[in-house]
């Protein structure tokens, strides 16, 4: 048997940091790349007498996260502790949700090889995040300024059935969180890691043992890990061996998985409700308010888009990457009222030009009603496309309306015939021979008459009007 | 004038007549307790700053700017209460040398009224025991009898305020630890309603049981006390933001139509105690009190739900103690470790005592998977009934009454080796802490071989007035603080 006789499920872990200034349960700051230690509090470094209070804030983010997948949102919570020694934790416990987790059975909706496709989320629960171990000179150090970041972590129900669809899947779940604004996203920072749990079976057959390989930063690793990992194990069954339950990690530099720790090592966490917490309880209003604070969700967006801008699903989901982008060409499309050219427009001179600036949409100096304008100027034939092209360049440069520049540059298009016409006779008086060979059947050299007119018109001649004139001219 | 022994509100009114100054006091109630703790070993450490600390609050006085109703008078707190800058060793090896770098709230709130901080308080190690006999610094002993124990976990505490070592002392009670030595030891000892005192900076054993307590040798010095510890505090999730009553100024011993309910079980009550609570029974009923006989369906499960909370609480709150950040570390110069878990393991078995240990495997035992259901969600589920019980006893009555322990001051090693007698030891103080109601001890009497006894009062969420009232009346009717201990003098 090959890999591809072997059928894949995949279920994911990824953990979010709350966007929230203070920690989950102390009011020490998050700020990432603060000196090491300093975002500590009795409380984070787990001290005697310590205790931790609830921030109400990451809360909220995790039910707003929740109602964003389509999660029930349970009214009444408790956090329990999830017992283990480690370095990194200095209260020997985690903080996390056990038996009720605040967010449950819902689903991402995501675009994936053309099709809507709604993959099921299992729960989405909150929790504090681990300090951090530094290897330094055959010494572990620990920095505590993770120690009790707020995190929402979201399983999904082990429904992917490709690397390619789990990479995507969290993809898509980054730019919702980056959308509700729950999670800034920031893969370098850690603001988002995945754990990938996986397992293969024969078709027909029961699931094999699954594997979990954790903590991967990258959608791209995501990929890479669990393509190696497929490989592993189908080669591994193939050859008799049984899978078994561990953990393994993803080795980056070699692209392989290595072990972590097997399940028979696997710690008994003795989760049970923690004391020092009170059992939240929200109430409507507290939930409806976080109904409230959720703006257009991305596939609403896409969706929209496709409805209301004529756009194919995959323009639409392309265009709906970024909020501010689709925001943005949401104003030229509407303002210019021509969606194709405007959505062109946007996917190709100003996504272009962003790339190579390096600039955000709230960086740019012209406004949507300028890019609009310039839209409309090539809509009603007052400027060729190519001619919208230079003017866009220019707007970029000094942010002038762009029928100011067409105006200043004189670059509105000719449309009078007989102008045309003479730029026709001017442009092929040098060209007798060419003339010649055109009439014996070289009907190929017409692109080179019509560049050579467009040349001598500066760009401006209306291209249609100029194929229609020089067509007749040469014919006659 | 002796300073030694007298009540708060005694001091305070020498203190504002300037008949005395802090400083005085404060030498004479250290050199006091200097000299008689080498026989009690009430404290662990003394607080080196403390004269320094009088002199500032004579300052203050001298200025009218005193901070509140304690300024200048020194009080005691258990080692279980983290001091700033002072060490707090729970009595465990593993924090001998901790120094905390913030103060409980109940200490701080004291201290913004101008109470000094005398001493640390011995008690059995991470306030787990009855005897005071676990401590790593040794047996805290009965200034009544020394050859008896003075009770705990809160012993040092209750034996400092018996022996004149300071008016008050702080400790902390999980399952009976202020009541059951104030009750050996013949002083007032207070557990508040769960929340009403603030446990940030109290070092927890088990989280959802754990409430401060204050102990006195008066009522109205507890009740004056309780009201300055008190306070909502956002750093505690289960601190209450119910109002602070004026305890102080609202007590009245008149109790007249007070209904009180009372619990004498028929069985595992001495016969001295027994006797005492009789004795009460009149006294309250020539004060016109509604007597009502009443039953308690649990008393015979109560220390079983108890112990397996608390210690499966306890477990993981003692999991920090990892000689990884501060604490006890094994020394690993000459044979360095295995691995991660031989280091961990070393350094909590070289500084965990027996009794803490035990308590620790049998907590992580019944929250293990397999055993949790049969253990620990069956003892909440207990914890859940018998909190339903005494709300159903509390709609007709005011007032619980009923023994602290079925019997007095036990001897020293009395119980050694015998876990089941010593866990059930607390069956009737438990119930309090299971349902987070306020209870207190008061002292009514002695025993025939003249150890003191103290009856139990328990009243429902918050209405800690009632029992302080109560208190009151039977303190003033029987005076039994008049009778003092050879440490006194």
């Amino acid at each position: 048997m090959a890999v591809k006789d072997w059928q894949v499920v995949i279920g994911l872990e990824v953990h979010a940091q709350l966007s929230s200034k203070t920690k989950m349960f102390s009011s020490d700051s998050t700020e990432f790349g603060q000196e090491v230690n300093k975002n500590t509090s009795p409380t984070s470094l787990g001290l005697p007498g310590a205790l931790p209070t609830i921030n109400k804030k990451a809360v909220e983010l995790g039910v707003k996260m929740g109602l964003a997948l389509n999660c029930n949102i349970r009214k009444n919570f408790t956090f329990s502790r999830k017992n283990y020694f480690y370095p990194d934790l200095p209260k020997a416990y985690q903080i996390s949700q056990h038996t009720d987790p605040v967010c449950e059975k819902g689903y991402l909706e995501i675009f994936f090889n053309g099709e809507f496709k709604k993959i099921a989320i299992e729960r989405a629960h909150l929790e504090e995040d681990a300090g951090k171990s530094l290897h330094k000179q055959g010494a572990t150090l620990v920095d505590f300024n993770r120690s009790g970041v707020p995190l929402l972590e979201i399983v999904s129900e082990a429904v992917l059935t490709s690397p390619k669809e789990a990479a995507e899947y969290s993809r898509q779940m980054r730019q919702l969180l980056i959308y509700t604004e729950v999670c800034d996203g920031n893969l370098q920072e850690g603001s988002m890691r995945c754990d990938c749990n996986i397992s293969l079976c024969k078709p027909g057959e029961p699931w094999g043992t699954k594997v979990e390989i954790k903590n991967i930063n990258s959608f791209k690793f995501i990929e890479k890990a669990l393509e190696y990992e497929i490989k592993r194990q189908a080669k591994a069954l193939e050859s008799g061996e049984t899978i078994i339950q561990e953990t393994r990690l993803y080795d980056v530099k070699n692209n392989v998985t290595v072990e972590m720790r097997k399940k028979e090592d696997a710690h008994d966490y003795r989760y049970f409700p923690d004391p020092d917490l009170l059992p939240v309880n929200l109430t409507d209003k507290e939930i409806n308010s976080c109904k409230e604070s959720l703006t257009e969700l991305p596939m609403q967006k896409i969706k929209r888009f496709i409805k209301d801008y004529k756009l194919k699903a995959e323009d639409a989901f392309l265009i709906a990457q970024d909020k501010k982008f689709a925001d943005f060409f949401e104003q030229v499309a509407t303002k210019s009222k021509n969606f194709k050219l405007s959505y062109n427009f946007m996917m190709g001179d100003v996504l272009k030009y962003m790339n190579e600036e390096k600039k955000e949409v709230g960086a740019l100096i012209f406004s949507s009603s300028q890019l609009a304008e310039l839209i409309s100027l090539v809509d009603t034939e007052v400027i060729s496309g190519k001619i919208a092209k230079s003017v866009f360049l220019d707007m970029t440069k000094n942010g002038k309306n762009p029928l100011t520049i067409v105006e200043e540059k004189s670059l509105k298009q000719i449309t009078n015939e007989a102008e045309i016409l003479n730029f026709i006779k001017e442009s092929l008086k040098n060209f007798d021979k060419q003339l010649q060979d055109y009439k014996n059947g070289q009907v190929k050299l017409f692109g080179f008459f019509v560049g050579e007119a467009m040349k001598a018109s500066k760009g401006k001649i209306n291209p249609a009007l100029l194929n229609k004139l020089l067509k007749k001219y040469l014919d006659e | 004038m002796s300073l030694v022994n007298k009540s708060v509100y005694e001091l305070k009114n020498s203190l504002e007549k300037k008949e005395i100054n802090s400083v005085e006091l404060s030498e004479s109630l250290l050199s006091h307790s200097q000299k008689h703790n080498k026989k009690i070993n009430a404290i662990i450490s003394f607080n080196p700053k403390l004269l320094d600390q009088a002199k500032e609050s004579d300052k203050r006085r001298a200025t009218n700017t005193l901070k509140g109703e304690l300024d200048g008078i020194p009080i005691i707190a258990k080692d279980m209460f983290c001091t700033k800058g002072l060490k707090t060793t729970a009595a465990s090896k593993m924090l001998e040398n901790f120094i905390p770098p913030y103060s409980s709230t109940v200490v701080k709130n004291l201290q913004n009224a101008g109470a000094l901080i005398l001493g640390k308080a011995n008690q059995d190690e991470f306030a787990m025991g009855g005897t005071n006999e676990h401590s790593y610094f040794g047996n805290c002993l009965n200034p009544w009898n020394t050859d008896y124990v003075s009770g705990g976990s809160s012993g040092g505490s209750a034996a400092s305020v018996s022996s004149g070592f300071s008016p008050l002392s702080l400790g902390t009670d999980t399952g009976g630890s202020v009541r059951e030595p104030a009750h050996f030891c013949g002083v007032v000892g207070i557990k508040p309603t769960y929340g009403r005192l603030s446990r940030y900076g109290v070092i927890s054993f088990a989280s959802s049981l754990d409430q401060p307590g204050i102990m006195g040798k008066k009522v109205k010095d507890v009740a004056l006390t309780l009201e300055l510890a008190s306070s909502y505090d956002n750093k505690d999730a289960t601190s209450s933001n119910c109002k602070v009553p004026s305890f102080s100024k609202n007590i009245n011993s008149n109790i007249k139509t007070k209904k009180i309910g009372l619990l004498l079980p028929e069985d595992g009550i001495e016969t001295d105690i027994v006797n005492k609570f009789n004795d009460v029974k009149n006294l309250l009923n020539k004060e016109a009190c509604k007597l009502v006989p009443i039953k308690f369906s649990y008393l015979s499960n109560v220390a079983c739900v108890y112990h397996i909370i608390a210690s499966s609480e306890a477990s993981s709150n003692l999991a920090r103690y990892d000689g990884v950040r501060y604490g006890y570390s094994a020394d690993f110069s000459k044979n360095s470790a295995k691995d991660l878990m031989d280091f961990y393991s070393t350094s909590r078995a070289e500084a965990f005592g027996k009794e803490v240990k035990r308590r620790i495997l049998l907590g992580t035992y019944v929250l293990s998977s397999g055993y949790y259901d049969a253990y620990y969600k069956k003892a909440c589920q207990l914890r859940y009934l018998i909190a339903q019980e005494f709300k159903k006893i509390f709609q007709s009555v005011d007032c619980i009454l009923l023994p602290v322990s079925g019997g007095v001051a036990l001897k020293l090693e009395a119980n050694k080796n015998n876990v089941e007698k010593t866990y059930n030891h607390d069956w009737l103080t438990v119930g309090a802490n299971l349902a987070g109601l306020p209870a207190l001890s008061v002292p009514v009497g002695f025993s025939s071989n003249g150890l003191p006894i103290g009856l139990q009062l328990m009243s429902s969420h918050f209405q800690e007035q009632t029992i302080l009232d109560i208190a009151l009346n039977i303190e003033e009717n029987l005076q039994v603080y008049k009778k003092q201990n050879s440490f006194c003098s």
